[in-house]
C-alpha cells in the first residue's frame, strides 16, 4: 500500500518527518518497507521565464538565454531550438542533481559562462502529460500560468513522500487511507479527522431505485451489493489534486468517474465499479457463470467463464467478473450519460481463485481477497456522492442495497491481570484505558476487566490475545522486560540417534571428506538410475523440471556436485552428504511417505599433491578405508560381497555392504559406461542406510587388559591365484591359528615378475600370543608351518621364497 | 748372611716398588696421551677396557702387588687408586668433550628448510549450514532444550491447519508451497513440529524443544532458495511470559553473535502466535551505529516469534487457560550469512569446494 503523506496529512495531524513516521509505524507493527521522496532530483530546479534569446557569438547552434528565476536573472547557454521569448521552463540551477543522474555545475561554453541548465522531459524523467506540445522537440515548456521562481517539484505536487507499507495479512484495513490515519493517530496519540462523509446518511436520504433490482443468487459468495444510480454524467478529466494523489498511490488517472471510484477505494478501502447504466438490461444478478459463458473484459480479451466464477450479469449477459474486472460492453465511455456505481462485498476465496485463474490482479481484487469491511459499503457510496457533486461529474438520484449477511459486531474481553501475566509487564488498569482510548475503541471496564467493542474495520481482533497485542504494541514492545522461564529446570541432551548422526559426520570429515548439501528434489531420470523410480515421489508444481522428484538416492546429487567442481577445475573431489531419501509406496500418495536417512560419498581425482607425500588416486580402497574408519568408530562388523547391481558399478571393483547379513548399501567404482554421462572418470562412491548402522552400533567399549607375556611375530608370504580373495586366505589363517594367533594383517600384495602369470603374492604379519605363558620359538614355528600347509591345501598356494 | 740376604731382599723389594710405581705412572701418562688423541666414544671405551678392565694393564699391576710387604701394599694401593681416579676423571672429561663435539657436528649438519609446508593431514570440512545448526543446537541444549524432529514431507493439516491457517486463509499466500497431492506437501516451515511435539508430549510439562530442519518454498533468486533450513523453538508451561521469550532470545543472540549484542522486539504477524514479534539484534558489524550491513538502522532482523496462539495449544492437546507458551523460528541461511559474511546465499547450495573448504 502506497501512502501519500500529503494525502494522509488531510486525515491526521503529523508532526514527524516521513522517515520518523515510517519508524513509528514499523515499531508499531505496520511495516514501512520504503520511504520514497517524490521530490528527489528536483531540488534546485525552479520555474524560470525566458527574457531574451541571442545567438552565441562563436557557435551557430547555441543560444544564450537570459532567464528570470524570480529573485534574480541568470545567463544560460542552450542548444535547444524550441524556445520562444516569454516561455516558462524548468531551470536546473548550479548544484542540482537531476533525476537522470546529471549534476549541474557552472560551465563555460565557447567563452560564455552558463549558470545552470534548461531541462527537457527526458532529463527530468517526466512523461508527455506535463508541458505544452512544443516540449517534445527540446526543452520542457510549461503553461504560462506556471509561477516564476517556484520550486518545480512543488509546482508538480512532488514535494511529497510516499510510504510503502508492507502489510501483514491480518491488517487488510490498512489498505484504506482512513485506517492508516487511524493507525497513525493511535500510535502518536492524536485524533484522526474522521470526515463527516464517512457515514451513510447522505445515501440513505436518496430514494430507493425502482427500475432495477439486485438479485444475489449465491449469498455465500456475495454478502452485500449496494448500487448508486447517477444521472447527468459529464465525463472529463479529474482535477489536478485528485490525479496527483492517485499517481502518488500508484494509480493511473483515467477520467473523472473512474478516478472517483479509485480515489474512494484508496481512501476507504472499498473497491467500486462504475457501469454505464444504459447498458444494463433489466435487473442485476450476482451469480456464478454458466459453463462456457463468455465475457469480453475491459482489456479487450474474451474470457471463458466457468461455474466457479462469480459474475455480475443483467437479464441477458455477463457485465463483469465480480471483484476482478469489468466488461467492455458496460464500460464508462465519453458518451456515458448515467451510471450505476457498485459497492459490494464478494467472497475473498472466490475472488482470489478467479483472479488467479484469469491472471488478473488489481488494487480491487487485492482488497476483496484480503477481506473488506462489509459494513462500509454504503458509507463508501456516500463519499462517492460527495465527490460527484464537488467535481460536477454527475447527480446521485437513487440507490439500492441488497444485504444477505453482515457479521455481528464483536465484543472481546480483556483482563488487566492476564495481560500483565502473559506479557510479563506489570500493567496498571489506567494504562489499558489509555491504550483503548488511543485506539478509539469503545469499551466498558469493571475491576480491571474490560469489555471491548471491536470496530468492524478491525476484523483481525477476535480473542483476548489479539487485544493483548494491541496493548503491547501501543505501550511499546520495549516495555517488555527480559526474564527467564520460572518452571522446572530441564536438561538438554541429544538423543542417541542425533548423537550418532553427528559422530558419523565428524568421522567422515576427519577422514578427509567435505560435507555438501544438495537439493532433495532431483531429475527423475537420474533418480531412477540410482534409486527407485517405483518409489520416487513427483512434485505437482516443481520449480523446474529437473527438480521434479523427491530423491530416493543421494548419489545423483553428489555426482552433480562432483561434476560441477571438476568442470570448474576443482579436479580432486571427495565429498559426502547425510540426508533423507523419500519413499512413496503408492501413486498418488495417501499417507506420508517414509523418510530414510542415508549417508553417501563420492570421490574422484587424487589426494592432495604435496612435496613430501606422494599423491594417490581416489579409488575403491580409499573409500573402503573411510568405511572401515566408520566401522571402527561405531564398533560395526561390515562385510563386503561382490556387488549385485553391476550395471551402475564396475563389476570388478564394487561391493555390496552387509551388516549381520542385511545389505545396508554399496561401495564401488562407477561403471565405465556411465562415465561420459556424468562427466567423471573413475569416480568411486558409496551409499549406506543410517538406521541399521545406528541400531547395531556398539553401545560401549569393553576394554581388554594388556597381555603380560611377550608376543611373537612372524611374516608369511604366499602365492595364490589372482581370483583368490585376501579375506578368504585371512579367515583360513585365523581358523588354523586358533587361540594363540592374536592378530593377522596383510601388509603386501604383489603381482608381476617373478610371480607366475595369473598369480599374486600376499604377505601377512601374524602375531602369536598366549595370555597364560611365554610362547617358545618351536611351538610358534610349528603353528606357522601348519597354517602354511593349510593354505597350500585350500588355495594351492606356495610359500614365497 | 741372613742380614745380607734380608738386605738384598729389601733392595729387591725396593727396586720392585720403584719399578711398579714407575710402571704405573707410565701407564697413566700413556693413557692420558692416548686419551687426547682418541676421537670416538667407541675407541675411548676400548682404551678404558684395555687399562681399567678386568684384563687391563692397571689391573695387572695390582695383581703384581702380591709380592709386596704388608706395609708397602697400602702405599702402592693408594698409588694405583689415585691413578685410577685420575684416569677415570680424564676419561669422563674426554668423553664429555667428544659428546659435545658430536653434538656440535650433528647440529652443524642437520639443517632443514623450515619454510617448506608440513606433512598434510587430510581433513574434510563440515558444511557451514551444518556448523551453524550445531552451534544453535548447542546453545539451546545448554538452556535445557531438547531437539525434536518432524517429517519434511508433511500433511496440510500439520503444516497449515493445526497452525491456525485454515484452507483459504490469506496468510497461506505468504508461502508458496511445493505440493505432492492436494493434502501432502513439502513443509514450508519447521512449525509443524510444534504441534507434533505437543501431541506426543501432552500433558507433560514443560515442553522445551527446538526443531532444526529443511523447509521448502517455491522461490528461487539471489535471496531465496527453494530448499533452506530453519530452527523452530517452542516452550510451553504454566506461567510462560512474553518476557521469557525475550530473555531466552537475548541469551541466544549473545551466545551466537557476541556478548555485547542487544535485541529488540517489533510487532509482527504469524497466524500461530499472538502477540507476535519480529526480533532484531543489534548489528554485529557496527555495534548499532549504522552501516551497510544493517542498512544504517543499527539493527538486523534475525527471527520471528510470539506467544503460542491459544488455538495451536488446543490443537496440541493443551488447555490455553492453564498453560501458555512461546515459539520462535529462525532461518539458518540468514544466520550463516551474517555470521560468516557470505555475499550470495546461492553459494551455500552451489557446493563449490573452494567455498566449502574455507569453513
Ligand atoms: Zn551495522
Amino acid at each position: 500500500m502506497k501512502v501519500s503523506l500529503e494525502w494522509l496529512r488531510e486525515l491526521v495531524d503529523i508532526d514527524q518527518s516521513a522517515v520518523e513516521l515510517a519508524e513509528t509505524l514499523t515499531r508499531g507493527g505496520i511495516e514501512v518497507e520504503d520511504v520514497e521522496d517524490l521530490n528527489k532530483g528536483f531540488e534546485k530546479v525552479v520555474i524560470g521565464e525566458i527574457l531574451s534569446l541571442t545567438k552565441h557569438p562563436d557557435a551557430d547552434r547555441l543560444l544564450v538565454c537570459a532567464v528570470s528565476v524570480g529573485h534574480e536573472e541568470v545567463t544560460i547557454v542552450t542548444g535547444a531550438q524550441n524556445l520562444l521569448t516569454g516561455d516558462r521552463i524548468p531551470v536546473a540551477l548550479i548544484g542540482a542533481n537531476l533525476p537522470n543522474g546529471l549534476s549541474i555545475k557552472k560551465s563555460k561554453l565557447r567563452g560564455v559562462v552558463s549558470l545552470g541548465m534548461l531541462c527537457s522531459r527526458e532529463e527530468l524523467l517526466l512523461d508527455d502529460t506535463v508541458g505544452l506540445d512544443r516540449s517534445s522537440d527540446g526543452i520542457l515548456i510549461l503553461p504560462s500560468t506556471a509561477p516564476i521562481g517556484e520550486s518545480f517539484g512543488h509546482y508538480l505536487g512532488l514535494d511529497n513522500s510516499v510510504l510503502d507499507l508492507e502489510l501483514y495479512p491480518n491488517r487488510p484495513d490498512c489498505l484504506a487511507m482512513v485506517n492508516v490515519a487511524r493507525e497513525v493517530a493511535s500510535l502518536t496519540q492524536k485524533k484522526p479527522h474522521l470526515p463527516k462523509w464517512a457515514d451513510q446518511s447522505q445515501v440513505l436520504s436518496l430514494p430507493v431505485a425502482t427500475d432495477l433490482r439486485i438479485i444475489i443468487e449465491d449469498q455465500d459468495l456475495c454478502w452485500r451489493y449496494a448500487g448508486l444510480m447517477v444521472e447527468d454524467v459529464h465525463i472529463g478529466p479529474s482535477p489536478e489534486w485528485m490525479q496527483r494523489r492517485l499517481k502518488a498511490a500508484g494509480v493511473r488517472p483515467i477520467n473523472n468517474i473512474v478516478d472517483i471510484t479509485n480515489y474512494v477505494m484508496m481512501e476507504m478501502g472499498q473497491p467500486l465499479h462504475a457501469f454505464d447504466r444504459e447498458k444494463i438490461k433489466g435487473n442485476v444478478h450476482v451469480r456464478v457463470a454458466q459453463p462456457e459463458e463468455k465475457i469480453v473484459t475491459l482489456d479487450n480479451v474474451e474470457r471463458t467463464l466457468n461455474p466457479h466464477t462469480l459474475i455480475i450479469a443483467d437479464d441477458t449477459q455477463p457485465l463483469a467478473v465480480a471483484g476482478v474486472m469489468g466488461g467492455l460492453d458496460s464500460e464508462v465511455t465519453e458518451t456515458t450519460k448515467s451510471l450505476m456505481i457498485e459497492s459490494a462485498h464478494f467472497s475473498p476465496v472466490s475472488v482470489r481463485r478467479t483472479s488467479r485463474r484469469l491472471g488478473l490482479r488489481s488494487e480491487a481484487s487485492n482488497r476483496f481477497e484480503k477481506g473488506i469491511d462489509v459494513s462500509g459499503s454504503v458509507a463508501a457510496l456516500g463519499r462517492v456522492c460527495d465527490l460527484l457533486q464537488d467535481l460536477g461529474a454527475g447527480r446521485p438520484v437513487a440507490f439500492v442495497d441488497e444485504v444477505k449477511h453482515i457479521p455481528p459486531r464483536r465484543q472481546v474481553a480483556l483482563s488487566t491481570e492476564r495481560t500483565s501475566t502473559v506479557l510479563g509487564i506489570e500493567l496498571a488498569v489506567s494504562e489499558i484505558h489509555q491504550v483503548l482510548e488511543d485506539l478509539n475503541f469503545e469499551y466498558q471496564e469493571n475491576d480491571g476487566l474490560f469489555r471491548v467493542e471491536i470496530p468492524t474495520y478491525r476484523s483481525d481482533i477476535e480473542i483476548e490475545e489479539d487485544l493483548m497485542e494491541e496493548v503491547a504494541r501501543l505501550i511499546g514492545y520495549d516495555r517488555i522486560p527480559t526474564t527467564l522461564p520460572q518452571g522446572d529446570q530441564t536438561q538438554g541432551r541429544r538423543t542417541p540417534e542425533q548423537e550418532f548422526r553427528r559422530r558419523m559426520r565428524k568421522v567422515l570429515a576427519q577422514s578427509g571428506l567435505d560435507e555438501v548439501l544438495t537439493y532433495t528434489f532431483t531429475r527423475a531420470e537420474a533418480d531412477a538410475q540410482w534409486g527407485s523410480a517405483k518409489h520416487s515421489i513427483p512434485l505437482l508444481n516443481p520449480l523446474r523440471e529437473e527438480l521434479g522428484v523427491m530423491r530416493t538416492s543421494l548419489i545423483p546429487g553428489l555426482l552433480d556436485v562432483a561434476a560441477r567442481n571438476v568442470a570448474r577445475r576443482n579436479t580432486d573431489v571427495s565429498i559426502f552428504e547425510i540426508g533423507n531419501t523419500y519413499w512413496g509406496d503408492e501413486q498418488p500418495l495417501k499417507k506420508l511417505p517414509k523418510e530414510e536417512l542415508r549417508v553417501a560419498a563420492v570421490a574422484v581425482g587424487k589426494s592432495d599433491r604435496h612435496w613430501f607425500n606422494q599423491s594417490s588416486s581416489y579409488d575403491f580402497y580409499y573409500l573402503k578405508g573411510i568405511m572401515e574408519a566408520v566401522a571402527h568408530e561405531f564398533g560395526l562388523k561390515l562385510e563386503y560381497r561382490l556387488a549385485e547391481n553391476q550395471s551402475l558399478l564396475h563389476p570388478g571393483r564394487s561391493a555390496d555392504i552387509y551388516l549381520q547379513n542385511e545389505c545396508v548399501g554399496f561401495l564401488g567404482e562407477i561403471h565405465p559406461s556411465l562415465e561420459k554421462e556424468w562427466g567423471l572418470e573413475r569416480a568411486v562412491l558409496f551409499e549406506l542406510e543410517m538406521e541399521p548402522l545406528f541400531k547395531k552400533t556398539r553401545q560401549t567399549v569393553r576394554a581388554h587388559s594388556i597381555p603380560r607375556f611377550p608376543a611373537i611375530q612372524r611374516d608369511l608370504a604366499v602365492v595364490v591365484g589372482v581370483e583368490t580373495s585376501a579375506e578368504a586366505v585371512m579367515s583360513k589363517i585365523r581358523k588354523l591359528g586358533g587361540n594363540l594367533l592374536q592378530h593377522v594383517e596383510i601388509f603386501d600384495v604383489y603381482t608381476g615378475k617373478p610371480i607366475a602369470e595369473g598369480h599374486k603374492s600376499l604377505a601377512f604379519t601374524l602375531r602369536y600370543q598366549s595370555l597364560e605363558r611365554t610362547l617358545t620359538d618351536e611351538e610358534v614355528s610349528l603353528l606357522n608351518s601348519r597354517i602354511l600347509e593349510g593354505i597350500q591345501q585350500d588355495f594351492g598356494a606356495e610359500r614365497r621364497k | 748372611m741372613f742380614f745380607l740376604c734380608w738386605q738384598l731382599i729389601a733392595i729387591w723389594i725396593l727396586e720392585r716398588v720403584i719399578y711398579l710405581k714407575s710402571e704405573i705412572l707410565r701407564i697413566k701418562e700413556e693413557a692420558l696421551k692416548n686419551l687426547r688423541e682418541l676421537e670416538s666414544p667407541e675407541a675411548l671405551q676400548e682404551l678404558k677396557v684395555k687399562i681399567l678392565g678386568k684384563k687391563g694393564s692397571l689391573t695387572a699391576m695390582l695383581r703384581q702387588m702380591g709380592g709386596l710387604s704388608p706395609e708397602e701394599r697400602p702405599i702402592m694401593g693408594q698409588v694405583v687408586n689415585e691413578v685410577r681416579t685420575r684416569l677415570e676423571q680424564a676419561w669422563e672429561e674426554r668423553s664429555a668433550e667428544l659428546e659435545a663435539m658430536a653434538l656440535q657436528m650433528r647440529l652443524a649438519t642437520e639443517r632443514i628448510d623450515i619454510t617448506l609446508p608440513g606433512t598434510r593431514i587430510s581433513r574434510g570440512h563440515i558444511h557451514p549450514l551444518t556448523q551453524v545448526i550445531e552451534e544453535i543446537e548447542d546453545i539451546f541444549l545448554g538452556m535445557g532444550f531438547q531437539i525434536a524432529e518432524g517429517p519434511e514431507i508433511e500433511s496440510d493439516y500439520y503444516n497449515f491447519e493445526a497452525l491456525n491457517l485454515p484452507k483459504e486463509h490469506p496468510a497461506r499466500e505468504m508461502q508458496d508451497s511445493f505440493y505432492i497431492t492436494e493434502e501432502i506437501l513439502l513443509r514450508t516451515q519447521t512449525s509443524p513440529v510444534q504441534v507434533r511435539t505437543m501431541e506426543k508430549l501432552h500433558p507433560q510439562l514443560p515442553v522445551k524443544i527446538i526443531a532444526p530442519g529443511k523447509v521448502y518454498r517455491n522461490d528461487d533468486d539471489a535471496t531465496h532458495s527453494p530448499m533452506f533450513h530453519q530452527v523452530e523453538g517452542l516452550v510451553v508451561d504454566q506461567g510462560i511470559r512474553m518476557s521469557d521469550l525475550k530473555g531466552i532470545l537475548l541469551n541466544f543472540s549473545r551466545e551466537m553473535f557476541g556478548e555485547s549484542r542487544e535485541i529488540r522486539l517489533r510487532p509482527s504477524f504469524f497466524p500461530f502466535t499472538e502477540p507476535s514479534a519480529e526480533v532484531d539484534v543489534s548489528c554485529m558489524l557496527c555495534g548499532g551505529a549504522g552501516c551497510r550491513l544493517c542498512k544504517g538502522t543499527g539493527w538486523i532482523e534475525i527471527l520471528g516469534s510470539g506467544m503460542v496462539h491459544p488455538k495451536v495449544l488446543e490443537m496440541g492437546g493443551y488447555n490455553p487457560q492453564v498453560v501458555t507458551g512461546f515459539a520462535f523460528g529462525m532461518g539458518v541461511e540468514r544466520i550463516a550469512i551474517l555470521k560468516y559474511g557470505i555475499e550470495d546465499m546461492r553459494l551455500l547450495f552451489d557446493n563449490d569446494l573452494r567455498f566449502l573448504q574455507q569453513f
